[in-house]
């Protein structure tokens, strides 16, 4: 992957121009006139200018992932901010917001400014999520104030279910005076009870402990009745089991400030895939039932959810390499994530609806800037391939970690470039 | 010889293989009545028993098949995941197999990892037990030990009593013996129970007289007593009680009843020792055809590499 310096005068010429903000869909080309938005044209294109072929292809927003682990500090093992990034470019996304759950959290103003300073250069744009609870032990509320005031845009204990609920729910009251998003990793951890997959006729069969659909529901619905009371706008992470569905569903009906997200994994696989025993398809939560699957693709369509965040979680092939219980929860998804999501979404809704799940609508979560093609605005562009048809496989691949569960799957649509602060890059 | 060059579980085994290695089974077993029990149809193969988790009888029940056929053979026992000593379990076993192995016989507490050795090593893989997932050899000395006792397992109806939820055994059972036509019925708290068994073709019971009643045989299983930790039964007493096979019990039904336990046994609490004694038990008689059992399994997925070998 190589990532040039953008040109000060610059057209990307000819492309299907999808703008998910006001809905639209046309040719055209757009100009950028140093690393901005300049104009939108559908003919009489300047001399002197830079050209970028778009025959062909899609020219859409940058994407954006309000769930991403880079691992950084403590992990470098893993992944880096840096190479986050290029996963994260080489998957379309101009924008990403990563969990505190790193080592030690991001749990203080301190850390949060570490992480901006870390990726102040890097090629796309890194915002922290704070841990809720210090040291993400469940316990003590965190300076929300003071992060928010260094850049923190949410605040999650991710990874780990903050269980005491009066904990989340000062948590949660304390927030609602910044009108900030708390999220929580939902898995009542006594219902859980050690589950490595989901709880059901497959975990049945191999015989290994279930995590039932109930370990998140009710502490889904127990989320929404506690910041209801708050007032906090709850953001609802990887929703997995359809019953968290029901209730998310009700309390929109009520006009609830709540949104949620769906990953890429939980759209494409069931708990079938266990039965292979690989532990690429290790998660939490976890996959579930074809039901459950049918029921996320649903909500999508339905708007109960209403974007798509990747959960990119990278691990050592040794930690992977271990039997299924010992191995580590969670796969890399930034690269795969199109190609994956657009397969799946292909025959349900149309491909500015799918965009939107990536670029609007998580950026409407976390009170990002969204009408991207405005004049004036620094370029966030995503360049599609939309019918092109690939296997996945480790060349794609650009984090430092390989657990994917998607390397050998055969994907509908790839990113063939982003224009990111002032930079671009192409992959074909 | 066989369709499957491992013998990873039971789950979609065909029913013929099934019925080979136990009709080979009962030639090894005349093996073990002569004064000399052995036989050199492995001679030259070397064979390694990677037990993970501790085990008694599967371990020597291996160790003496193997002997009986001539195998060489070496031990390898550790306890827990070989992870927390600091190798994986890849690095463990790609070891071993540079020290050119023919057969690894793996015993595990966690579902999978024979599976999952199958892609790290060219070896042949049996499974000695893997978590609550599979034992297929303790199942075919089960269906060795019925077909011994009635002929034939088509048609047979077998209740298997007691914790399912954590056996390996109830599996592997299952599978095997509604594979060769005979008819499963469960036993046990709902607790023992896992929660979906869509996968399994068994009917349940709550009630242990019912089975009594209805069963040609019971196969009853340990109740495993260092997971009553998570209190999934209120008390040992309260279990005996619901699901214990006592004499009383056996007695009030007045029928012959074939009873087996894959051991151990804890005398007393589902099992009594007047049955676990009795007549009508088959337990230690299982335990020889564990032997023989387990000769035929070898046997039928190495032998075939010496007789190409003498060609």
């Amino acid at each position: 992957m190589i990532l040039k310096k953008q040109p000060s005068s610059l057209l990307l010429k000819n492309g299907l121009i999808l703008d998910p903000y006001v809905k639209k869909t046309y040719k055209g080309s757009i100009l950028l006139n140093n690393g901005r938005i300049e104009k939108i044209l559908k003919q009489d294109y300047p001399q002197d200018v830079t050209v970028f072929d778009c025959t062909d292809k899609v020219i859409t927003h940058g994407f954006c992932d309000v769930h991403v682990h880079f691992r950084e500090p403590g992990r470098e093992d893993k992944e880096t901010l840096k190479t986050g990034c290029n996963a994260a470019l080489s998957g379309g996304f101009t924008r990403v917001c990563v969990m505190p759950n790193t080592d030690p959290p991001l749990d203080s103003p301190e850390s949060i400014r570490f992480i901006l300073e870390k990726s102040k250069n890097l090629p796309i744009y890194v915002h922290p999520i704070g841990a809720i609870t210090k040291n993400q032990g469940g316990r003590v509320i965190t300076e929300i104030g003071e992060m928010i005031k260094a850049g923190a845009v949410a605040f999650s204990d991710d990874g780990i279910p903050v269980s005491n609920g009066q904990i989340f729910r000062l948590a949660c009251d304390y927030a609602s005076m910044f009108g900030v998003p708390t999220i929580n990793h939902a898995e009542d951890p006594c219902i859980r009870r050690g589950g490595v997959m989901h709880e059901g006729t497959v975990s049945a069969e191999l015989g290994f402990t279930g995590n039932p659909d109930i370990a998140e529901s009710s502490m889904v619905n127990r989320d929404l009745e506690i910041s209801q009371l708050s007032g906090v706008h709850l953001h609802v992470p990887h929703v997995s089991a359809l019953k968290s569905i029901e209730h998310i569903s009700k309390r929109l009906e009520l006009n609830q400030n709540v949104t949620a997200e769906v990953t890429p994994h939980h759209l494409y696989f069931n708990h079938e895939s266990i039965r292979s025993f690989d532990t690429s398809f290790k998660v939490a939560p976890p996959l579930r039932t074809e039901k459950d699957r049918q029921g996320l693709i649903k909500a999508l369509k339905e708007g109960i959810i209403s974007c798509i965040a990747t959960d990119h979680a990278p691990h050592t092939i040794e930690e992977k390499e271990a039997d299924f219980n010992e191995a580590p929860f969670g796969m890399i998804g930034l690269e795969s994530c199109f190609g994956a999501v657009n397969k799946v979404l292909k025959n349900e809704m149309n491909l500015l609806e799918i965009i939107q799940l990536l670029t609007v609508n998580p950026r409407k979560v976390m009170s990002f800037e969204t009408d991207l093609f405005k004049k004036g605005v620094e370029a966030e562009i995503t360049i599609l391939d939309p019918n092109r048809e690939w296997v996945f496989g480790l060349d794609h691949i650009k984090s430092k970690s390989r657990n994917s569960p998607f390397i050998g799957e055969s994907l509908l649509g790839m990113v063939s470039g982003c224009f990111s602060k002032g930079n671009y890059f192409f992959l074909s | 010889m066989l369709s499957n060059r491992h013998l990873l579980g039971l789950k979609n085994y065909p029913p013929e293989d099934i019925q080979t290695i136990i009709d080979t089974a009962f030639q090894f077993k005349e093996v073990l009545d002569r004064p000399i029990k052995k036989v050199p149809s492995l001679q030259g193969q070397t064979i390694v028993n990677l037990f993970f988790e501790n085990s008694t009888r599967t371990r020597i029940s291996f160790e003496l098949a193997q002997k009986r056929l001539s195998a060489d053979m070496v031990n390898f026992s550790g306890s827990g995941s070989s992870l927390k000593k600091g190798e994986s379990l890849k690095d463990t076993v790609q070891n071993l197999a540079a020290m050119k192995i023919d057969a690894v016989i793996i015993r595990h507490s966690v579902p999978g990892t024979p599976v999952q050795l199958t892609k790290f090593i060219d070896a042949v893989v049996i499974n000695a037990g893997d978590g609550a997932h599979e034992h297929p050899t303790q199942a075919i000395l089960d269906m060795v030990s019925l077909q011994e006792e009635f002929g034939s397992l088509k048609g047979l109806k077998i209740g298997i009593v007691g914790d399912m939820a954590h056996s390996r055994v109830a599996r592997s059972n299952i599978l095997g013996l509604t594979t060769m036509g005979a008819h499963v019925k469960l036993c046990a708290p709902p607790t023992l129970l896992p929660l979906a068994l869509d996968g399994f073709p068994v009917n349940i019971s709550y009630s242990i007289d019912e089975i009594i009643d209805w069963a040609d045989a019971l196969i009853i299983l340990r109740l495993q007593l260092e997971r009553m930790g998570q209190t999934l039964i209120p008390s040992i007493r309260e279990y005996r009680s619901f699901f214990g096979v006592t004499s009383e019990r056996i007695k009030k039904h007045g029928k012959s009843l074939v009873i087996m336990h894959p051991g151990p046994m804890n005398r007393g609490i589902e099992i009594d020792s007047d049955v676990a004694d009795s007549k009508q038990a088959i337990i230690l008689n299982q335990v020889l055809n564990g032997v023989a059992s387990r000769m035929a399994i070898l046997y039928l997925l190495l032998g075939k590499k010496n007789l190409e070998k003498s060609d």
